[in-house]
């Protein structure tokens, strides 16, 4: 399973859990295709419902179906769920606590080639602004098909942030165990903490390995829930190494930099560099290529690191 | 179910003067599309819907969504009427630590549905309702009433289509058309009309009726439960603040709350209906 797109994994996971559970059910806007919601569609069509190009009445036909027990899914576009139907998440859904879980795929820049206006970057400050709200970005397809999975048995509204291209995989071991809320060490190290969520957390690894031929000897932990955010894991991890370095697809202002920050700063105060999207829209492009024009590459992470070192 | 109507005029009193007294002692909230709305909730909750005042999360209740979530009081009035809660929580209404928010709220209230509040969202919740009735293969019904001023919010809209596209007939819509809305009558704001041509064009089965007259609501109901494969809306003209002479058509009776002196005019006119 090398190499897969968090959204293929989303619609792997849901025809899985829809064979578990004759409650989960399936809503999208149009985008079955794209959100990958299609495959559950195909397989279960009676539990599946097209609402067209409507976001808010998708919100809003999740929540009554999760007020009779059903445990639904809601898909489109990041832009267009956490932006969009912000409101309908907000009141129909999160202020009376209910069991929807929505599923935005396609955050972030790389989207690629459709441009700025389908690219999110602000969703996970929209989403973990709201009261209840539990904010989800898996790293792979592994973390994927375990947060989808986990995010059906925890009672309550989860927005679940996926990408529309492929990052390679680097849940794939045995004792790879998902916990909403728990932070996961991928590598030890004493110098700085870096702290990633998504897609970007592929290249702190390749930016950790990079940095130790040069002495530098990096923690990355992935934190793939942002809120609630892995408190512990943050302030022990930045109690050894004096200094952070936060990665991101999605503007710097809002996201898991900010995150930390407000962690840190009243529990454990240290340098922090945010590697993020540096609050401009993105472009049209390719996704590497865009990856690489707003900063968001391993070679940035190194940056961050040795400036955040220095600032200790 | 009884439709005994002398009853429910005598209800109909009780509720429109316990509006009246929560308001006053709140001296906040929505007055005008309480009122108008009083005969359409006491004849859901008194002489058609299946409820259990004494078990509201009855997983096989009728549903009742307030879209226009500011006709709170009357809601609540009808609950406490009912028995889901005691009278004697409708003077915490919009106080702190109320179970009586300022707008329906699932969480505090027994017998709520669903929070609502925000206007436009309420029939998109009702239509995954009836689909979750039409999974579970269960024959409750939805019950939804949207304000006519609420029906300018574009989701409104986008749920209409989904009603009828999934042939949602345990969908069953009231609008309160009481004609004004905060800013002025809706005509003058944004023209809403006509309603019921445009429900029937996005594919529903349409009843106007007279929404202060039992029998024209019972007979409504009793069509919209034999209508299938489409969803039902129920235009109810109405009169805003109905049965308070002065604040009957009145925009600025949408949002103020009486005072000592003009509840206690209310009340002795309302007081003097039970015997008319």
């Amino acid at each position: 399973m090398a190499n897969l797109a968090t959204r293929e994994a989303y619609g792997k996971a849901l025809v899985e859990l829809g064979k578990e559970n004759k409650n989960i059910v399936v809503l999208d806007a149009d985008l079955s295709k794209s959100t990958k919601t299609v495959d559950f569609a195909k397989v279960f069509p009676e539990r599946f419902f097209n609402v067209g190009i409507a976001e808010a009445d998708l919100v809003g036909t999740a929540a009554g179906l999760a007020t009779c027990g059903k445990i639904p899914f809601a898909s489109t576009f990041a832009m267009f769920a956490a932006g969009r139907a912000f409101e309908q998440i907000r009141n129909s859904v999160c202020y009376p606590k209910l069991n929807v879980k929505i599923a935005a795929t396609h955050a972030g820049l790389t989207v690629g080639e459709d441009g700025a206006s389908h690219q999110s970057v602000e969703d996970i400050a929209l989403m973990r602004s709201i009261p209840n709200m539990t904010v989800i970005c898996p790293a792979d397809d592994v973390e994927t098909m375990a947060a989808i999975k986990a995010a059906s048995e925890y009672y309550g509204p989860v927005y679940i942030r996926l990408g529309r291209s492929s990052v390679p995989t680097i849940n794939d071991r045995p004792d790879y165990k998902f916990e909403i809320g728990k932070a996961v060490l991928l590598r030890e190290g004493k110098d700085v903490s870096i702290f990633a969520t998504g897609i970007m957390v592929s290249e702190a690894l390749k930016a950790a390995e990079e940095l130790q031929n040069e002495g530098i000897e990096a923690e990355v932990i992935n934190i793939h829930t942002i809120k609630p955010i892995d408190e512990d894991a943050i302030v022990n991890s930045v109690k050894k190494t004096k200094a952070a370095v936060t990665c991101e697809e999605h503007n710097i202002i809002g996201g898991l930099g900010s995150a930390v920050c407000e962690v840190l700063a009243e529990k454990c105060p240290a340098p922090v560099k945010r590697v993020g999207i540096k609050d401009t829209f993105g472009e049209s492009g390719k996704p590497a290529e865009l990856l690489k024009k707003y900063g968001l590459t391993k070679d940035d992470i190194i940056k961050a690191v040795k400036e955040a070192i220095a600032s200790k | 179910m009884n439709r005994d109507i002398n009853k429910l005029k005598e209800i109909a009193v009780e509720v429109r003067k316990n509006i009246i007294k929560m308001l006053t002692e709140s001296q906040s909230g929505h007055p005008g599309g309480s009122l108008s709305a009083v005969e359409i909730l006491t004849s859901l909750y008194f002489s058609e819907m299946r409820v259990d005042p004494k078990n509201p999360k009855w997983e096989d209740r009728d549903r009742f969504i307030l879209s226009k979530g500011h006709a709170a009081p009357v809601l609540y009035a009808v609950l406490a009427e009912k028995g889901f809660f005691d009278k004697s929580e409708l003077m915490t209404l919009r106080k702190i630590d109320s179970n009586l928010q300022g707008h329906p709220s699932i969480k505090n209230t027994p017998g709520v549905d669903m929070s609502t509040g925000s206007l436009g969202q309420g029939l998109s919740v009702a239509n995954g309702m009836a689909l979750a009735a039409k999974l579970d293969n269960k024959d409750y019904r939805v019950y939804i009433l949207l304000g006519d001023g609420e029906l300018e919010e574009g989701q409104v809209w986008e749920a209409a289509m989904t009603a009828a596209h999934y042939k949602l007939d345990n969908v069953t819509a009231f609008v309160d058309f009481n004609g004004l809305q905060i800013d002025g009558p809706c005509t003058q704001v944004m023209n809403v009309t006509p309603i019921a041509e445009k429900f029937r064009a996005f594919g529903w089965n349409v009843i106007e009726i007279d929404g202060h007259d039992y029998n024209q609501i019972f007979d409504a109901i009793d069509k919209a439960k034999a209508t299938k494969g489409m969803p039902t809306v129920i235009v109810a003209k109405t009169i805003k603040g109905k049965g308070v002479s002065f604040m009957e058509n009145q925009v600025g009776w949408h949002g103020t709350a009486p005072n000592k002196e003009q509840c206690e005019q209310a009340l002795q006119e309302l007081g003097g209906a039970i015997n008319g």
